[in-house]
């Protein structure tokens, strides 16, 4: 029994951070129908800003959180209002062959830079070690810190999205543009937003998962595939869609490799296929959306 | 009839060329070395090629009458890229020697060219056991896994280990290291208990971790490229194996020289087994990480710079014998050479042509403030036990 505990514990830790990685791509692409794979170049960036800022600098890590997601936002807004924005209008291939474009550059430029080497932090003393729940069961701290973290940020997007000015203005430009354009709404304005906030979610993702995860200039491909299946498999109309789909792939994932170690690195492909062939559109689509 | 003495004129012109390309050659002995420079595993290309640079600064650049210059290539890790530009070394550049060949599916790939070409190959990287089977041309300067993975099970089943689990990458080397762990291990009368394979791209180790944790071993022996090691001991750490008293044995990979100081308190009491330490204690290793420090901006040698370094003695010593002759007659003066390596005696069989050194345990230690891997224990001339009789080696 507390093993069990322990793997479930160890599974929602590592899919409440695919879900901050992956809800960014999950709005880009479900909000504004934009195929964004560089969205993993955007985990990198504030992964890598982290590395920077702790091992070159002393910066706290704690402190390096909140700098990621607004270095991650920056560079999103940036690239938004510079280069992503001419694509909104184009066809899928092009944005596919755009973004990944992007994704190599951004590999390519972090391994000029930083070198091809694992990138490692040391953490605070306070997020080492283990916490013990009941005899025999126990988490990393640190697991725990990002179950928190990301636990607090799932409640905070949901908020956001269904209850503020900003959120009913988005999913009005996403229902009909050119309505919300006619009553008024600067649907640029809140498209940009709204990427600039998911890269950030991405950044501090990827500041969060460098103990985890690891981080290397390959980091945006390796995980790319984990980004698509949280979004195919979660639907894009909700937060809550790519939310439960986090979970269930990141405890899949986990007790699959825990259980049946041959086996594991398949579960979460097996799991996407199943999914994908009982509820075609996604887990949570309300409606025949892509 | 002109067609005849097109024919001919071009046979002549060809002649001529090669002529020229042989009068070139007499004067100086290419070195092609040809190594992962860009990508994941640009770190093993940097120390294998500031070894050799070392070896032939301390060492001069001529021997055996001739001059020797080193052509560096980078195969960015691709094994199609390191055949091309090996056959290209060789057809165009007229390169004597091939070197390098940062992973073991690199060097097969050119295995072939070294043994068409009839052109010495020095491995002084990868460390699959039947790459020197693969052509009667390869030397190797670097080591074995099995070498290594044959010191820590020896010294794990001798110290009160009878129970291990073993955890490595999915991929031939780290298939090699388990089974020539398990091999010796079993033998030596211990039993593993747990196996576990993690996919290279997924460096999430909690599962398996905790999978062996719940099995509860004594011992666990780990083989993980160097890089996803330091995780893999932070993850170690975090899920308190250590309290749960198990033992991290390794290869010497998991605690790379290169990358060991960064990876801070976690790899403090990991033991491993490997050919080379920065901190082995001898007169030539003092002077070779002193001068090491000092061409590469302070940073440190690890196990893949005295391959390079190592390599690039065979080459000399071979010439010396030689008398500048290269092509098989080097490879013949490379058998049964031995040396003083920084990393202490080694030898190369004259019959597998693979290379006979020491093996070290050593336990990872902080000296003068920054981590190293210190020894504390040897097991002399190993050689490598696949291709030897293992019980030739108990």
């Amino acid at each position: 029994m507390c093993r069990v505990l322990t793997v479930l514990l160890d599974g929602i830790a590592y899919g409440m951070l695919l879900f901050i990685l992956a809800c960014g791509l999950s709005v880009t692409l479900g909000l504004m129908n934009f195929v964004n794979l560089a969205h993993g170049a955007f985990a990198m960036a504030g992964g890598y800003v982290t590395v920077v800022l702790v091992n070159g600098y002393g910066v706290p890590f704690l402190l390096c959180l909140p700098i990621a997601f607004l270095v991650a936002a920056a560079i999103g807004l940036l690239l938004e209002r510079t280069l992503y924005r001419r694509l909104y209008g184009a066809n899928h291939l092009d944005q596919v062959l755009f973004s990944i474009g992007l994704v190599f550059m951004a590999m390519a430029g972090v391994d000029y830079f930083m070198g091809a080497r694992q990138q490692l932090i040391t953490l605070p003393d306070f997020l080492r070690g283990q916490f013990h729940l009941a005899e025999g069961a126990s988490i990393g701290v640190y697991r725990l810190f990002i179950i928190v973290i990301c636990a607090v940020l799932a409640v905070v997007l949901q908020l956001i999205l269904s209850r503020t000015r900003f959120g009913s203005r988005l999913r009005a430009a996403v229902d009909d543009g050119e309505v919300a354009r006619g009553l008024g709404i600067n649907v640029g304005t809140v498209f940009a937003m709204t990427f600039a906030v998911g890269s950030g979610l991405a950044g501090l993702g990827g500041a969060l998962g460098i103990e985890v995860l690891g981080l290397d200039p390959s980091f945006p491909i390796r995980f790319m595939i984990y980004f698509l299946i949280v979004v195919v498999v979660g639907g894009t109309s909700s937060i809550a869609g790519p939310f439960l789909a986090s979970l269930i792939l990141g405890i899949g994932d986990v007790a699959g490799k825990y259980y049946i170690p041959g086996f594991g690195s398949f579960m979460i492909y097996t799991m996407m296929v199943v999914i994908l062939v009982l509820r075609p559109h996604g887990l949570f689509a309300t409606r025949g959306t892509s | 009839m002109l067609k005849g003495m097109f024919t001919i004129a071009a046979a002549a012109t060809l002649l001529g060329a090669a002529v020229t390309a042989q009068v070139q050659a007499q004067e100086s002995v290419q070195v092609g070395l040809v190594l992962p420079m860009t990508g994941p595993f640009a770190s093993t290309g940097r120390q294998v090629e500031a070894g050799a640079r070392l070896y032939m600064q301390q060492h001069g650049d001529e021997v055996g009458g001739r001059k020797i210059e080193l052509i560096v290539k980078d195969d960015g890790g691709v094994a199609d890229q390191t055949k091309r530009i090996a056959q290209e070394l060789v057809v165009r550049e007229g390169a004597d020697v091939l070197a390098g060949f940062g992973l073991t599916p690199l060097a097969m790939a050119t295995a072939p060219i070294a043994t068409q070409a009839r052109v010495p190959m020095i491995v002084m990287a990868a460390a699959t056991s039947s790459i020197t089977e693969k052509s009667p041309f390869i030397v190797r300067s670097s080591f074995t896994l099995p070498q290594a993975a044959l010191g820590i099970a020896r010294w794990a089943a001798e110290n009160g280990i009878t129970e291990a689990a073993t955890l490595v990458s999915d991929y031939a080397p780290g298939h090699d290291a388990a089974d020539a762990f398990r091999k010796v291990f079993e033998e030596a009368g211990g039993t593993v208990i747990e196996q576990a394979a993690v996919p290279l791209k997924d460096p999430d180790f909690a599962p398996y971790l905790q999978r062996i944790r719940d099995a509860g071993p004594q011992g666990l022996f780990v083989f993980v490229p160097s890089g996803v090691g330091s995780l893999l001991m932070k993850q170690f750490d975090e899920r308190g194996l250590d309290d749960a008293g198990i033992k991290l044995i390794a290869t010497g990979d998991v605690t790379d020289d290169d990358i060991l100081d960064q990876m801070g308190d976690v790899a403090l009491g990991a033991i491993t087994a490997q050919h080379y330490s920065a901190a082995h204690d001898s007169p030539e290793n003092k002077e070779f990480v002193d001068a090491f420090k000092e061409a590469n901006g302070n940073s440190r040698p690890n196990f893949m710079a005295v391959g390079g370094y190592d390599g690039m003695h065979l080459v000399y010593e071979a010439l010396k014998a030689t008398d500048g002759e290269t092509g098989e007659a080097l490879v013949e003066a490379m058998k049964g050479l031995s040396w003083e390596s920084p990393r202490g005696p080694v030898s190369i069989d004259p019959e597998t042509r693979d290379i006979v050194q020491d093996i070290y345990i050593r336990e990872v230690k902080e000296q003068d403030g920054e981590l190293y891997n210190v020894e504390f224990d040897r097991i002399e001339q190993v050689k490598d036990p696949v291709k030897a009789d293992w019980s030739q080696q108990f």
